[in-house]
């Protein structure tokens, strides 16, 4: 626990990817082999089941610091992170106890089957041993995710040095489900097949947005350009006559998805298909929000099946007979998914796995205005990849890129203001913003990054002197300063006074030369929803 | 009933008997002023009282001809019958707490302030009142700051580690007070020191009046960035990611602030290190000052006011409330510096 603990503020103290990398295979070369399994299972996020409530932890630490309930819930407010508002509020301690990293985790998990008495007695008795490092690093097992600026090809990195296997080996073997109780690094690394989880997805290879001009990646025929969809990123994997369906985020997602289960006979064992997964109706690729109400839904209904089947845009191909192609170009590989995906379609006219088509363009400039066509197409804008790339692990510059459209904008009318967080404490930096309804002004969106230091101390310092009213940490403001908002979509949501629902929006600037009146309207706001949103039945 | 002895308005702290402002954030006739920081003491007041050691920066900062009276810790004179008197705040060197007595009845402004000692100002002294104001900038239980001698320990410790892997180290901190607190505690022994010209001009007023301090260098045009190498440079916090701090590379940065207590706040600013170190009271140490002055009547200031506040009234039962100032703390950009240079109008015109 302690050296654990140690590696967490040496990654935590510094922004430096090798330095990272060095304090994590310092660890790994030290640690005992159950501690160095679970320390990678909890940095790349697969914490155990949760079995300690939040309002446990709130009412026992409570009682520890003597702090009333109010204060802890404004400390919280401010610190914005549950582990790390409690070790700060806990009573520090003189002298600790020693724990190994794999004995407290296994102890958290083993609490799942006890009283209310025995968690508390363990979790106060460990909260009363702990140094406040070690608080925090306890805290975090406890509550959340331990995603804490680590990511996973740091890890893969350093599991690389350690071990002195090839990055892609080790990002490959790491991804996907496993358990760290009773394995080890070696055992989980090594090639021995009976120890490869048939279910393993290839880390994805993620684009980085374009921001230079697209004439800098050289000639446009050394690419080839896609529409980039908004859907969820997968990939499907057949392999021993078993179907596994993982999102990005690495989850299994195989049940969610009735409509592939046909594919474990129909797709040949050992591919994995990578592509986008959207509903589709009457020819369109309809955008994410129709389908996120069925992600969350145990089962799905025979209408919303009928009505927007789901069918993955392919682009990629990792694998195929059961061989990692991804060393292979691009050009390659896709001519390869092209060919496979024709053959099976001949078979199966319903095929739910459709070629991405590739968008042609003899120059930039057509590649330019292709992209401006992203709304019609219900797309987010272009992917550009080189012809040649190989299928790399993680987000990485060069070869592939997302050249998305600019953001949607409108103008809204300053309506509340929030306080902020941490340093921004005593200063009103979220806002709610609103747009005219005939003589009305019906909030839309709230905000709150996009306003340099500067602009923000002045609209703060004016949101004090502008005050109509004060409920809790909120103010409302005379209605008189104008944002140009920007969003990336836009949908319709009856829960909202506005009607609608606003996909990331952010502030772009202030709009000094307008004043309130000249703000947008509601009636705005639904032309930019019917020009956008594609209108789902329901 | 008679009326407080002192308001809150718009320009300022308000002594109506004595006919005097502290701290006041509009330009007035009289002025009392707490110490130096720029949200404290302002451009444009037709005369200010300040401690001997608050007069010098003062003078430096807002002009050598505004119009200044300094008084010792604990020397009274009399206004209009208030008797006025300074006392150590603990903040920075030459801060000062304002005692104000009439009829009887005692008001304190404590300005900024902490507990801590730092080595280098004049330790704060609780001062028995009726009404006592005060900050509140880490008034939340979440702030507990460690013991100074182990943050100096640990700033030389990153330092000898920076030059061992043949690295710089920039270490930001207030040019005013945290600079000096932090020098002062620097080990020679380690390496060569830098300063930033804005805070090499404050460590030469500290120097004059009060005492030495570690052997420094300006950086200026003379100096070859090639010949500084494992070096400790000391810079206030507005070099974040400039040119200028580039031109030390290879190099680590750090802040030095209350806030880098949070871990957001400091992953936020992108520093490699930081220093948990503040010139205000964390919040046992306000807790401490409030109970030491016997005040019934606190008026919180900048901060977490309005949850301060409360927490006086609730867990103390004193008769507290938050008002609204235009100081802003401890703030990690001197934006505060920023700001008051830019009212001021240019003078040339
Ligand atoms: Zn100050
Ligand atoms: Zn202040």
């Amino acid at each position: 626990m302690k050296a654990f603990s140690e590696l967490f503020t040496r990654i935590d103290q510094t922004a430096s990817t090798n330095e990272k990398v060095d304090a994590l295979a310092d660890y790994f070369a030290q640690a005992e082999e159950q501690d160095a399994i679970w320390a990678v299972a909890v940095l790349s996020g697969r914490r155990p089941k949760r079995t300690v409530k939040t309002s446990e932890l709130w009412n026992w630490s409570g009682e520890l610091s003597g702090l009333p309930e109010w204060l802890q819930a404004e400390s919280y407010h401010i610190v914005g992170d549950l582990a790390e508002t409690i070790s700060l509020m806990l009573p520090v301690n003189k002298t600790f106890s020693n724990y190994s990293l794999h004995e407290v985790i296994e102890s958290l998990i083993a609490l799942g089957s006890k009283d209310e008495e025995a968690r508390k007695s363990y979790i106060t008795g460990m909260w009363a041993a702990l140094s406040t490092q070690e608080l925090f690093v306890f805290n975090k097992f406890i509550t959340g995710s331990f995603r804490v600026g680590v990511s996973d090809k740091i890890v893969i990195k350093a599991l690389a040095k350690h071990f002195k296997i090839e990055e892609n080996v080790v990002a490959h073997r790491l991804s996907g489900g496993w358990e760290a109780q009773g394995n080890s690094l070696p055992s989980l690394l090594s090639s021995d097949s009976a120890n490869n989880d048939i279910s393993r997805p290839y880390p994805f290879y993620l684009a980085y947005p374009l921001e230079a001009e697209p004439e800098s990646l050289g000639d446009v025929s050394e690419w080839i350009i896609e529409r980039k969809y908004d859907g969820i990123r997968g990939q499907i994997i057949v392999r021993n006559q078993e179907l596994f369906i993982w999102s990005r985020g690495e989850d299994l997602l195989t049940e969610k998805f009735s409509e592939f289960h046909s594919l474990v006979h129909i797709l040949p064992n050992g591919t994995v298909i990578d592509g986008e997964i959207l509903p589709r109706k009457e020819n369109c690729y309809l955008p994410f929000h129709v389908m996120q109400t069925r992600i969350g839904r145990k089962n799905v209904t025979k209408k919303s099946l009928q009505e927007a089947p789901l069918v993955m845009v392919c682009y990629d191909l990792p694998e195929l007979d059961g061989i990692d192609i991804r060393h292979l170009s691009l050009e390659e590989r896709r001519n390869k998914l092209e060919i496979l995906l024709e053959n099976l379609q001949t078979d199966n006219p319903d095929l739910p796995l459709h070629i991405s088509p590739v968008v042609f363009c003899k120059n930039w400039d057509e590649a330019a205005s292709e992209r401006l066509r992203a709304r019609e197409t219900f797309s987010e804008g272009l992917m550009l990849k080189r012809k040649n790339s190989e299928y790399k692990t993680g987000r990485r510059r060069g070869d592939w890129w997302k050249w998305k459209v600019d953001p949607l904008t409108i103008d809204g009318v300053l309506l509340y203001a929030q306080r902020g967080h941490g340093r921004r404490a005593d200063l009103y930096t979220d806002y709610t913003f609103a747009v005219w309804d005939g003589e009305e002004l019906v909030p839309f969106c709230k905000a709150y990054s996009g306003l340099t230091d500067k602009e923000m101390l002045s609209v703060d310092n004016w949101i004090k002197k502008n005050t109509l009213d004060k409920f809790g940490p909120v103010r409302s403001v005379t209605p008189e300063l104008v944002f140009e908002i920007g969003f990336e979509g836009i949908n319709p949501s009856p829960r909202h006074k506005s009607g609608v629902a606003l996909r990331f929006p952010r502030i772009l600037r202030r709009r000094l030369d307008k004043s309130a009146k000249d703000a947008n309207t509601k009636t705005d706001l639904m032309e930019l929803l019917n020009i956008y949103r594609f209108d789902n039945a329901e | 009933m008679q009326k407080p002895l002192l308001s809150f308005d718009d320009y300022g702290i308000y002594c109506a008997a004595a006919d005097v402002y502290i701290d006041p954030w509009k330009p007035v006739k009289k002025a009392i002023i707490t110490h130096a920081h720029s949200d404290h003491a302002r451009w444009g007041m037709g005369f200010y009282l300040a401690h001997e050691h608050a007069i010098p920066v003062m003078k430096y900062r807002l002009g050598e001809d505004i119009k200044t009276q300094s008084l010792k810790y604990g020397e009274e004179i009399i206004m209009n019958g208030v008797k006025i008197s300074l006392h150590p705040a603990g903040h920075i060197w030459g801060s000062a707490q304002v005692r104000l007595e009439y009829k009887g009845e005692v008001w304190v402004v404590s300005g900024d302030y902490k507990l801590q000692a730092d080595g280098i100002s004049v330790p704060f002294e609780p001062i028995k009142c009726n009404s006592f104001i005060t900050e509140s900038t880490f008034g939340l239980p979440i702030y507990n700051f460690p013991e100074t001698q182990e943050v100096h320990e640990e700033i030389n410790a990153w330092w000898q580690t920076n030059r061992e892997e043949g690295k710089n180290s920039v270490l930001l901190a207030y040019s005013l007070g945290k600079a000096q607190r932090v020098m002062a505690h620097l080990d020679p022994s380690i390496g060569n020191i830098y300063t930033h010209g804005a805070v090499h001009n404050i460590n030469e007023i500290y120097e004059a009046h009060i005492g030495p301090l570690p052997e420094a260098l300006r950086i200026d045009s003379s100096v070859n960035r090639k010949e500084i190498k494992g070096a400790m440079i000391i810079a206030p916090p507005s070099a974040i990611s400039t040119p200028w701090m580039r031109s030390f590379s290879p190099y680590k940065w750090a802040i030095c602030s209350g806030w880098m207590q949070l871990r957001g706040t400091r992953r936020r600013r992108g520093a490699d290190r930081g220093f948990i170190m503040s010139d205000h009271a964390d919040w046992d140490q306000l807790n401490t000052a409030v109970l030491a002055t016997g005040a019934e009547n606190v008026y919180v200031t900048h901060g977490y006011k309005s949850i301060y506040a409360k927490w006086l009234n609730s867990n103390y039962g004193l008769n507290a409330t938050e008002v609204e100032t235009l100081y802003t703390g401890e703030a990690l950009e001197e934006t505060a510096e920023i700001e008051t240079t830019e009212s001021k109008p240019d003078e040339s015109i």
